[in-house]
C-alpha cells in the first residue's frame, strides 16, 4: 500500500485570526551577521522575567577551551545558575548552540544543534544533540547561540529574525502547544511566502512536557516535497519540561536563504572534496551496509534481536518471537521511499525517514492523517521491544504522540517498560494504576498511559515522573521491595537508559553509567568491540575505549555535527585499517573540515584533546550540583545481569557455562538463586574493578573525581572550577 | 528527450569537446569546466557525459534539479545549496564540480561540441523519456 506523502490534515486554515491575537511584549533590534570561519564570535541571551534581550560577545579562550555546541551550552549554564538551582528555578537557562562547522551543507550529517539546559529528571547538565534546520539558522542569522533564562507568565514566541535583524517576543495564545501543529503554524505566520517556508525552523514541545519531567523539544524544518514540517527531538532529559516552565510555546527562527557557503570558511574546496567523497560512498554501499537511506536507524531492530541485545519486556530478555512486527521490512514499506530526508540540507545518509499517512486511532487527534517521523530503532525498541508491543501501525500512534506531546520515546519507553514489569509482579494492579490494565503488548493501555501522562491525570500523573521517582514513590507507599525495585528500574543518575541490552558486555555497562549525563548511548556503544569481536579483553582494554570513544563522541556535539556519517557508514577497505573500530578515514575526514572551515589544522589527537577539557569540565559542573561522585556511577543489577529466576533460565547454558568457565564454580546442585547471586558478586566486582581502570585512565581519583592537575593540563584552570573539584580530592 | 550519445571509438583524444563546452559555458578553454570529459585509455579514449537519467533529481533537498520541457536536466542555480549531493549520486559520474564553483553543472545537451567534433564522435538523439525517473 502506497501512501500520499503530501496529504495531511490542514492545521494553517486560521493564521489570520492567530496572528491577529499576537501581542508584542518586547521588540528589540540586531544587525544580522554571517559567521566568518564558522563563528559570528557572539551569541544572544534573552530573560524571559523582564524580557531583556542581551548580545554577549564570545572570546578566543571561550572558543579554545569549549569549542561550541555543547561546550558553549555548558559554560553558560555553569554562568547562570548556583549549585543550589532547581530545575524550575528561573535562573535556569536553555542554551542551543550548532557549533562552528554546524551548517556546513557538503559534509552529511553537518546541522545539528546542541540543546543544554538543567534536567528535571538528573539535577546536573543534560545535553541533547538535535536535527533540523534551527542550529544553522540561527547561526547564519549571526548567533553562535541562543540562550533563554527567565520564565514568562503568559505562553510566548520568540521570534529571531535573521533576515531584517529583529527579535520579537509576543503572546501568541490561539496556536496549539503540541508539536505537530505547532510547528506548522509559526512556519507559515513567519515566513514572508511559499518561497520562505525553508528559511524557517521552530522549536516547540508540547502539552505531555507540561506534565511530565521526561518532556523533550521538537526542531522543525519544512520539507519541500511533502509540503508540510517534519520533526527531529532534543529527546533526553526532560529539557521540554523546562521549556513549558518557562511558558515557551515556541522559538522561532527565521534565517536568509542558504547557499552553503554562510560559514565563510577558509577552504570552501577542501570541504567539497570530502564532502563528495563521502556522498559517493553512501550511493556505493549504503544499500550493502545498512540501508539508512531506505530505513533509517530501524535497520537496527532485526540485528540487535540476533545479537541478544535487544530489549525485551524491561531489558528481561534481548530478543522475542515476534520481532518482524517491527523489525526493518515492515519500515521498508511503510517510509516512504524515493526522496529526500535528510534533516539538514546536504545530508545524504538521509536516515530522517517518515511514514506518510497515518491516521490517528486515538486520543485528541483521532482521525487526523498525519506523518510520523520515524520509528527511529530507539523508538521501535523501547515503545515497541521493551514493552511487549510487536505492532508496527500502534508504535506510529506512539511514536506520534510522544513527539506532538513533547515526551522522550526513550524516556518513556523504559518508564512504561518498568511500569508494566511491576504490573506483572503485582507490585502495581488495577487499583494502583486507577484502571490501567498494564500488561506486556497491551498498546491501548500504553496509548492511555501516554494520553493521561499528557494531560497530568490519573496514574499518568506520577508515571511522568520518570523510573527515578517512581521508584521512591512506590517505597513510600509501600509497593513493592525496594531493592528490587532499584534491580529493575533502569535509570543512572535519574535519567532512564537507551535501548540496548548490556548484560553481557562490562564496556558497555561502563559505557552507560559512566556516562556524564546518564546512561545514553551516544558517549559509547561498545558491545560488538567487547562482546562480539572480542577486541577489548582487558580491563584497561576496555578502559581506553571508554577513554577514547566517549571523547570522539564528545567532539560531534561540540562542532555540531551527527553521530551516524561516521560509522553507519564505512568505507569498503575499512576493516582493513588498523583501528577499524574507529573507522580512521571518517576521523580523518572530521580533522579536513574542521580545518577547512576554521583554518586551524588539527590531528586525530588533537581532536580528542578537544573533547577532553569540556568532558572533564562537564563532570566537575556534575560534582557542583551534587552528582559525579563514583556512587553516581553505579548501574541497576539489570544492566549488569539477570535479576530475576526467568531471567536466568532464559538463558541457563549462557550463565551455567560462566559460572563455570568464567567463575570457577560448578553450577551442578545449585539452586537457580544460589547461581544468581554467584554471578551478581562476581559481575559487581567486574564491575568495580573497570571503573577503577576507567577512573585512572581518565586521570580521575578513585572517587571519579578529575583531579586538579588533569584538569589543568586541559587548561580548565578557571577558579571556580578548580574549586569545585578540590573539595572532593581526597 | 534530447541527449549527447557519444561514440568513443570514433574519439582520437583531440579534446575539441572539452574546449567547446568550457567555453560555452564558461569562457575559458578548461577541461575541469567541460561536461564532457575526455579520458585517455589503455586503447584508445573514452567520453563520458550526462545522459540525462534523471537519477539525480530526486536526490536533491531542494529541487534544483528538475527537467526542462524538453526533458533535460537542468540545475537551477539560484535554488542550489551547494551540497554536491548529486555530484557523489550520479550513476554515471557526469555531474561536475568546477574549481572554485559553489554549484554543480551538467550537459544541457546543446549540441554545441556535437558541431564542432572533427571525427563525428558526438550525435544529439531523441528518446521518450516519459518512463525514466523524475
Amino acid at each position: 500500500m502506497s501512501y500520499d506523502y503530501t496529504k495531511r490534515t490542514n492545521y494553517i486554515s486560521d493564521l489570520p485570526t492567530m496572528k491577529a491575537a499576537h501581542k508584542i511584549l518586547h521588540e528589540t533590534t540586531f544587525k544580522p551577521t554571517l559567521p566568518q570561519k564558522g563563528y559570528n564570535n557572539r551569541s544572544l541571551h534573552i530573560d524571559l522575567s523582564n524580557f531583556k534581550v542581551t548580545e554577549k560577545q564570545i572570546s578566543q579562550q571561550i572558543k579554545d577551551t569549549f569549542i561550541g555546541g555543547r561546550g558553549f551550552g555548558l559554560w553558560y549554564l555553569w554562568n547562570a545558575i548556583n549549585p543550589e538551582t532547581k530545575w524550575d528555578d528561573p535562573e535556569n537557562d536553555i542554551v542551543i548552540s550548532p557549533g562552528p562547522l554546524g551548517g556546513i551543507t557538503q559534509y552529511p550529517g553537518s546541522g545539528k544543534s546542541l540543546v543544554v539546559t538543567l534536567s528535571p529528571l538528573t539535577g546536573i547538565p543534560i545535553d541533547s544533540n538535535v536535527g533540523g534546520y534551527f542550529g544553522p539558522l540561527l547561526k547564519f542569522s549571526g548567533f553562535d547561540a541562543l540562550e533563554v533564562q527567565g520564565k514568562a507568565t503568559t505562553d510566548i514566541v520568540i521570534f529571531i529574525d535573521g533576515q531584517t535583524g529583529t527579535i520579537r517576543i509576543e503572546e501568541a495564545p490561539l496556536e496549539s502547544v503540541d508539536s505537530h501543529i505547532t510547528a506548522e503554524q509559526f512556519t507559515h505566520e513567519y515566513a514572508s511566502g511559499p518561497g520562505d517556508l525553508q528559511n524557517v525552523s521552530v522549536v516547540a514541545s508540547g502539552r505531555g512536557a507540561e506534565n511530565a519531567l521526561i518532556g523533550c523539544l521538537n526542531f522543525s524544518w519544512y520539507d519541500l516535497r511533502r509540503k508540510g514540517t517534519r520533526l527531529k527531538q532534543a529527546g533526553r532529559g526532560g529539557i521540554g519540561t523546562v521549556f513549558r516552565d518557562k511558558k515557551l510555546k515556541a522559538i522561532v527562527v527565521r534565517g536568509p536563504k542558504v547557499k552553503g557557503d554562510e560559514n565563510n570558511p577558509v577552504d570552501f574546496d577542501r570541504i567539497v572534496k570530502v564532502g563528495v567523497k563521502l556522498h559517493k560512498e553512501i550511493h556505493d554501499l549504503d544499500d550493502k551496509q545498512c540501508r539508512m537511506r531506505r530505513q533509517g536507524t530501524a535497520h537496527l531492530v532485526e540485528i540487535m534481536d540476533a545479537y541478544d541485545l535487544l530489549p525485551v519486556n524491561n531489558f528481561q530478555f534481548g530478543k522475542h518471537p515476534d520481532v518482524t512486527g517491527i523489525s526493518s521490512g515492515v519500515w521498508d514499506k511503510r517510509f516512504t521511499q524515493g526522496i529526500p530526508d535528510g534533516c539538514w540540507l546536504g545530508c545524504s545518509l538521509a536516515c530522517t525517514k517518515g511514514a506518510d499517512g497515518h491516521v490517528v486511532m486515538t486520543g485528541p487527534y483521532k482521525g487526523h492523517i498525519v506523518t510520523v517521523d520515524g520509528p527511529e530503532y530507539e523508538t521501535a525498541a523501547g515503545v515497541g521491544a521493551n514493552c511487549g508491543i510487536f505492532k508496527p501501525e500502534w508504535l506510529l500512534e506512539c511514536n506520534f504522540y510522544c513527539d506532538t506531546y513533547g515526551i522522550d520515546t526513550i524516556s518513556f519507553g523504559t518508564t512504561c517498560a518498568f511500569l508494566m514489569e511491576c504490573y506483572q509482579r503485582e507490585i502495581l494492579n488495577k487499583d494502583r494504576t486507577e484502571g490501567l490494565e498494564l500488561t506486556w503488548g497491551n498498546a491501548h493501555a500504553q496509548m492511555e498511559l501516554l494520553h493521561q501522562i499528557s494531560r497530568g491525570e490519573g496514574f499518568g500523573k506520577i508515571a511522568g515522573f520518570g523510573v527515578h521517582r517512581l521508584k521512591q514513590i512506590f517505597a513510600e507507599r509501600g509497593w513493592g521491595d525496594s531493592k528490587f525495585l532499584n534491580d529493575i528500574g533502569m535509570e543512572v543518575k535519574g535519567l532512564e537508559y537507551s535501548q540496548y541490552i548490556s548484560k553481557e558486555s562490562l564496556a558497555q555497562q561502563g559505557g552507560y553509567a559512566l556516562a556524564n549525563k546518564g546512561p545514553q548511548h551516544d558517549e559509547a556503544w561498545l558491545i560488538f568491540m567487547d562482546m562480539v569481536n572480542k577486541q577489548i579483553p582487558t580491563f584497561e582494554d576496555k578502559a581506553e575505549a571508554l577513554h577514547y570513544f566517549p571523547l570522539f563522541r564528545t567532539w560531534f556535539g561540540l562542532n555540531g555535527f551527527c553521530k551516524l556519517p561516521w560509522n553507519d557508514i564505512e568505507p569498503a577497505d575499512n576493516a582493513k585499517t588498523d583501528e577499524p573500530s574507529k573507522v580512521p578515514e571518517h576521523v580523518q575526514n572530521y580533522c579536513e573540515l574542521y580545518g577547512a572551515v576554521t583554518g586551524k589544522n588539527i590531528t586525530k589527537e588533537e581532536l580528542i584533546s578537544m573533547s577532553e577539557g569540556v568532558y572533564n569540565f562537564q563532570r566537575v559542573f556534575n560534582l557542583r550540583m551534587g552528582k559525579g561522585l563514583r556512587r553516581h556511577d553505579f548501574p541497576p543489577y539489570r544492566s549488569l545481569g539477570p535479576v530475576t529466576r526467568e531471567e536466568y533460565e532464559s538463558r541457563q547454558e549462557r550463565y551455567d557455562t560462566q559460572l563455570k568457565e568464567v567463575i570457577g564454580v560448578d553450577p551442578q546442585g545449585k539452586s537457580v538463586d544460589e547461581k544468581i547471586a554467584l554471578h551478581r558478586k562476581h559481575r559487581e566486582d567486574q564491575y568495580e574493578k573497570l571503573t577503577d581502570a576507567v577512573y585512572k585512565r581518565r586521570g580521575w581519583t578513585k572517587n571519579g573525581v578529575p583531579k586538579i592537575q588533569t584538569l589543568r593540563n586541559l587548561k580548565i584552570e578557571f577558579p571556580d572550577v578548580i574549586e569545585v573539584a578540590q573539595k572532593y580530592q581526597d | 528527450m534530447k541527449f549527447l550519445r557519444p561514440d568513443s571509438s570514433k574519439c582520437e583524444g583531440k579534446f575539441v569537446c572539452e574546449r567547446t563546452c568550457s567555453k560555452t559555458f564558461f569562457k575559458v578553454e578548461d577541461s575541469a569546466c567541460s561536461s564532457i570529459q575526455v579520458r585517455q585509455e589503455l586503447k584508445g579514449f573514452s567520453l563520458n557525459v550526462c545522459n540525462q537519467c534523471g537519477e539525480c533529481v530526486s536526490v536533491c533537498p531542494v529541487k534544483a534539479l528538475y527537467r526542462n520541457k524538453f526533458g533535460t536536466v537542468m540545475v537551477n542555480k539560484e535554488a542550489c545549496v551547494s551540497c554536491f549531493m548529486c555530484v557523489g549520486f550520479c550513476p554515471t559520474l557526469s555531474m561536475r564540480r568546477g574549481p572554485n564553483h559553489k554549484s554543480p553543472f551538467k550537459c544541457v545537451a546543446c549540441g554545441a561540441c556535437v558541431k564542432t567534433c572533427p571525427k563525428g564522435a558526438l550525435a544529439l538523439e531523441e528518446v521518450d523519456h516519459s518512463r525514466l525517473p523524475a
